[in-house]
């Protein structure tokens, strides 16, 4: 109503003084950006699920997929990407130990501890990088697609190409001349094409080459898409009959039978959108951690300058900590969902 | 204006050397724990295929470990257990609840949708 107020005085107003929660402002407002980051994550999570849910049998196993190992070559299931976990786990315990050292006002602890978990982001983010170029360039059989229509990925140890010699010229090689360069590249992007044809591979400036290639081992085919003779979920493919069906596909000299590694197309693990998850999550949490490991590195700017010790507590490295231990958190469920079930 | 009369909780959490060895102890037995953990988990995938019988029970187990790693993070790492319990329940509830309501509408439309693919076709 105008013209009626109402005095107020300080004992009904709440002055400020003593915080509900007792938390400083910084710490609660950290606090509520991380609930609203971790509903982002879930939603992404929860999306994956939801799709992975409606294509069944079709979608691919993270064990198939996340087989290699750096410098070892592949057989090593989920191995690698639990050694992400580790180190997240690990640079993890030293934000907390810095965080601990920082109550303690040592200022010295701080540093170095946070040096150690910076250390531990970029191995982190480095491990990232590797395993999206493995995911990105594929394996060496690539996914194929068989005489009846059905589409199956590929296990074993592919035999190694040792040249190709010149059995009909072109324009820029003689008959009889052995190549030796390049081999897997050429080789791929000519079964993309259907370029090898009956074992030779056909170049565009119209040289054929004979193949020579090693013997595969322990061929495996697992189907992901049904045809009219193999269906999905069915037993895998072994021995002899899964090579005679891949050559058969793979020197049909027909393109698109082949497909190795993935971009925003298609993929060689299994439903496109499988691809599609794994690129925006796991790109979406290794963006986190950058983010995080830059923090970190401002934070140690701030600790190896005296701000917070000047300041009289450590609270902006307890702050940085809450979002550090985050990104971990997240990385444990996506360690779950995305590759272990 | 400054103002004298707030509290700096900041420094609530300061503590002594002695109350610190007790803390970096329990984060020395919750690394271990985190760590064991997780090479369980590596194991069994391995171990286990989901083409067995045995992978419904190792599905579950795996989403309770999961829970579990993540409650140690958030209370330990994460201080939340020192907090004030309204503050942990502001923070934790809410979330729960709305979580526990996507995810159930989520796979629930997730089998209606794979079924009404299945009957009509794409």
């Amino acid at each position: 109503m105008a013209g009626h107020t109402t005095q107020l005085d300080a004992k009904t107003l709440w002055g400020g003084k003593e915080s509900p929660f007792q938390t400083s402002y910084g710490k609660l407002m950290m606090w509520f950006f991380l609930v609203s980051d971790a509903l982002t994550f879930s939603g992404l999570l929860i999306a994956y699920g939801f799709t992975r849910h409606d294509a069944q049998d079709a979608w691919p196993i993270g064990e198939e997929t996340f087989n290699s190992m750096p410098f070892l070559g592949h057989g090593y299931p989920l191995l690698y990407v639990a050694l992400m976990t580790f180190i997240l786990i690990v640079s993890s315990v030293t934000m907390v130990l810095a965080v601990e050292a920082g109550h303690r006002m040592d200022r010295k602890g701080v540093t170095n501890w946070m040096i150690a978990t910076i250390i531990g982001g970029f191995f982190f983010v480095g491990s990232q990088a590797w395993e999206w170029s493995h995911f990105i360039h594929g394996s060496e059989f690539g996914k194929i697609e068989l005489a009846d229509g059905s589409q199956a990925i590929v296990k074993g140890h592919f035999g190694e190409i040792k040249n190709f010699t010149v059995i009909e010229a072109g324009k820029h090689h003689k008959v009889g001349e052995v190549m030796k360069e390049d081999l897997m590249h050429e080789f791929q992007h000519a079964a993309e094409k259907g370029h090898l044809e009956g074992g030779n591979i056909h170049f565009a400036d119209g040289t054929v080459a004979k193949i020579n290639k090693a013997k595969d081992h322990e061929m495996k085919l697992i189907i992901k898409k049904s045809g009219s003779k193999h269906e999905i979920g069915s037993t895998p493919i072994t021995g002899a009959a899964a090579e005679k069906m891949y050559y058969e596909a793979l020197y049909s000299g027909e393109a698109n039978r082949v497909v190795y590694g993935a971009n925003m197309k298609q993929n060689e693990y299994g439903p496109q959108q499988y691809a599609q998850f794994f690129f925006f999550i796991t790109g979406f949490h290794g963006f986190h951690v950058f983010s995080g490991v830059m923090i970190n590195i401002i934070i140690l700017l701030g600790v190896l300058a005296g701000t917070y010790h000047k300041r009289g507590h450590y609270e902006m490295v307890e702050k940085t900590g809450l979002y550090w231990h985050f990104v971990d958190l997240v990385w444990v469920f996506v360690f779950t969902f995305f590759y272990l079930i | 204006m400054e103002r004298d009369d707030l509290i700096e909780y900041s420094l609530h959490n300061h503590h002594d050397e002695a109350t610190g060895k007790s803390i970096r102890k329990k984060i020395v037995q919750v690394t271990v724990l985190l760590t064991i953990i997780t090479t369980v988990e590596v194991f069994l995938g391995a171990l286990i295929k989901q083409s067995s019988d045995a992978w419904a029970y190792v599905k579950w187990s795996f989403i309770i470990m999961t829970l579990v790693k993540a409650a140690y993070i958030v209370m330990v790492f994460m201080h939340l257990g020192d907090e004030k319990k309204a503050l942990r329940n502001v923070i934790l509830i809410p979330y729960a609840i709305f979580i526990a309501y996507l995810i159930f509408i989520g796979l629930w439309e997730a089998t209606e949708v794979s079924s009404a693919l299945r009957s009509f076709g794409f």
